[in-house]
């Protein structure tokens, strides 16, 4: 099922690309429109453009699918962990302690009108970074599960 | 004894413990079997503690509120809000705690028995996460105080307990039994988002206490609570839209539908709690009760006569867990047909409610247990096939003291806790509505009637050539019948003391729309 060698090297050019471009939505969700699911939906789209240029088999072989559902996992648990640094900081469960703390993404958001500060909003995009790391994986073992159907017939 | 952290973080440390063992476990299980146990044992135990701690908190000292991501745990209300609770909250009050203590329990009894029942499948990692994360499902939906989180829950749920239901394949039919269930809760679920927006759309609300402050009872709320009721009363089982529960109840492996059955009752909590506390007396109470009262009855109709001719005994069972389902709809919808008429109320009404509400819990108890003995039957002997089964009762003597309890509980005979709930929701309906009360005593007789000949065919008569090495099944599954079979008879024998204390401060807090609002809305400002 292996496509032509112009759309597999048009894949590759592209792959990072859109790596990047999904991390960027990820990374920028508390400043921009989309998020951790949207980015992570992005960055899962990069896998499905190599799965289909190259084949099940190839993909299969080069990365484990106990890979992707492991980061799944971490994702979650990166996800919880962000919302029980509240309770260690003895606020309730999901508390943004890290908000204008002056530690990670703690910087105060500058009031007015301003082009956003990556380094503001406290553990929400620690949160859009667990979330858009557990979508990627969870959409990215979904897909080669449905891919591996291809396998066997044709080319 | 006890840190104070614990207690009062308990309403988001018992979704934690199961949410994050739920993903450790299949790490752990790579590791080593026996460490994935350690976890899901361990944190099951853990969860079923910090539930008990709460629910025994909220009956000392009234409603707790627990707010997510707030300065401190009680603020409902932020004072820069305008009087509008914004935020995610769990809302436990003493109804809310008599479903948290029916999970603890029935989730700790079926983790001690599948560890055992399930030892020898594959797909143990997924399995046991997909568990641990219905039982935070059902925790979270029992304890939320927000109609949308509610929902979040029921999803969590719902696609849990897909995945379960299609764990043994089966052949494939296990998965259509499960795409079934799904497709179903998909629609339903979709049917309860269709009414969140209209309550968010007409109130500016998510939080159930302000929704209820400011219930009008539009025709657009009308539409919304015919949805509501529509989508968890099917959820739950009653009678004209019950079809999935045999196959998905019959499907899962027995621990899963002894944890499905508490799964319904969450629904049917889902469903009172609706209609008196988002409601309450600004709907047609009469109306709407009668409506529950028509589904409860026909679900206790149908669902018996459905049982008596299954050859499946775990078919059979659903069919009467259907059946006593509709015990628990008559008992609160008789209460909610007279509630506003406070003589009546007294007379009758908080009694057929606390019958309806002590049923929940009874039912969950020994429904789970009956059908835990079905799993130590396939266990051993490998059919659900009534025909094939024969002369058990020589090898397995303990499954079949269970199978006794279990069976003469959810008849109804004395002294064992399905007598004691089904005796008060006999009086109190009595009183209402003769015709009904006097329906229930019959299908009371038929279900006895069918389990007569369910233990006949299992455990009587010569033992079977084929079955002459069968052995009792292990301990630990057991143990897991035990703890339910133990509390079948701990409540059967002081049913006034359960009812004093867990069951009449239930009932109350669901009548009592007022108590809810305040707690939430009075609470911060």
């Amino acid at each position: 099922m292996r496509m032509s060698k112009i759309v597999r090297t048009g894949a590759c050019i592209l792959y990072p690309l859109i790596i990047v471009f999904g991390l960027y939505v990820v990374v920028h969700g508390h400043l921009t429109p989309g998020g951790g699911f949207q980015g992570g939906a992005v960055i899962a789209t990069a896998a499905a453009l190599v799965l289909v240029a190259f084949s099940h088999a190839d993909i299969a072989g080069m990365v484990r699918k106990i890979v992707f559902s492991a980061q799944e996992s971490l994702g979650l648990l990166l996800f919880i962990g962000a919302g029980i640094l509240g309770l260690l900081a003895g606020a309730p469960f999901f508390a943004n302690i890290l908000a204008n703390s002056g530690l990670l993404f703690g910087l105060a958001v500058p009031p007015g009108s301003n082009p956003g500060d990556l380094n503001t909003a406290g553990v929400i995009p620690i949160m859009n970074i667990a979330v858009g790391v557990e979508v990627w994986g969870g959409l990215a073992i979904i897909l080669m599960y449905l891919f591996s159907a291809t396998g066997g017939e044709g080319a | 004894m006890i840190p104070p952290f614990v207690i009062e973080n308990s309403p988001a440390l018992m979704v934690i413990v199961p949410f994050v063992a739920a993903f450790i476990a299949p790490f752990s299980g790579r590791v080593a079997p026996a460490l994935r146990a350690l976890v899901v044992g361990g944190a099951m135990a853990i969860t079923s503690a910090i539930t008990l701690l709460l629910a025994s908190d909220v009956y000392a000292h009234g409603t707790r509120l627990y707010v997510f991501g707030a300065q401190a745990a009680t603020l409902a209300v932020p004072p820069d809000s305008g009087g509008i609770p914004v935020r995610i909250m769990f809302t436990v009050d003493p109804m809310s705690a008599l479903m948290l203590v029916i999970t603890a329990i029935s989730a700790f009894a079926v983790v001690l028995y599948s560890l055992t029942s399930e030892r020898h499948h594959s797909g143990l990692g997924s399995y046991y996460t997909l568990f641990l994360l219905m039982v935070t499902g059902i925790l979270g939906m029992v304890s939320t105080g927000d109609i949308f989180n509610f929902f979040v829950f029921l999803e969590i749920l719902s696609i849990a307990s897909a995945g379960l239901i299609a764990f043994r394949i089966d052949g494939g039919v296990a998965v259509e039994a499960a795409i079934k269930y799904f497709v179903l809760s998909t629609i339903g679920a979709l049917a309860i988002l269709f009414a969140i927006g209209i309550y968010y759309g007409e109130y500016n609300a998510l939080n159930m206490a302000l929704i209820a402050q400011r219930m009008q009872f539009t025709l657009l709320d009308q539409l919304a609570l015919v949805l509501i009721i529509a989508a968890l009363a099917m959820k739950c089982g009653a009678v004209p839209m019950h079809f999935w529960t045999p196959d998905a109840y019959s499907m899962a492996p027995s621990s899963i539908t002894a944890l499905l059955v508490v799964a319904s009752q969450a629904s049917l909590y889902g469903l009172f709690r609706t209609v008196f506390s988002l409601y309450n007396i600004a709907l047609n109470a009469a109306c709407v009760g009668w409506l529950i009262i028509i589904l409860g009855v026909l679900s206790m109709v149908v669902g018996v006569t459905m049982a008596i001719p299954q050859k499946n005994v775990k078919r059979l069972m659903a069919y009467h867990a259907i059946s006593q389902t509709g015990y628990m709809l008559l008992g609160v919808g008789v209460g909610l047909a007279v509630l506003g008429n406070q003589p009546l109320l007294d007379a009758f009404g908080y009694m057929a409610m606390e019958g309806g509400i002590f049923h929940i819990i009874n039912h969950a108890m020994y429904k789970g247990l009956l059908f835990l003995t079905a799993g130590a039957i396939f266990f051993r002997i490998g059919t659900y096939d009534l025909n094939k089964m024969g002369g058990l009762g020589h090898s397995m003597k303990w499954t079949m003291i269970f199978f006794i309890i279990g069976a003469l509980a959810i008849a109804g005979i004395p002294p064992f806790n399905g007598f004691a709930s089904k005796l008060m929701i006999y009086e109190s309906v009595f009183a209402f509505n003769p015709v009904l009360s006097v329906i229930a005593m019959v299908v009371s007789i038929l279900t006895l009637a069918s389990f007569v000949k369910v233990f006949h065919s299992i455990f009587m008569g010569p033992v079977l050539p084929e079955y002459k090495d069968v052995r009792e099944v292990p301990r630990p599954m057991l143990a897991g019948m035990g703890i339910l079979a133990l509390v079948v008879i701990l409540f059967g024998i002081f049913p006034s003391l359960v009812v004093e204390t867990l069951v009449a401060p239930a009932a109350h807090a669901l009548a009592d729309q007022g108590m809810y609002i305040a707690a939430v809305i009075g609470g911060g400002v």
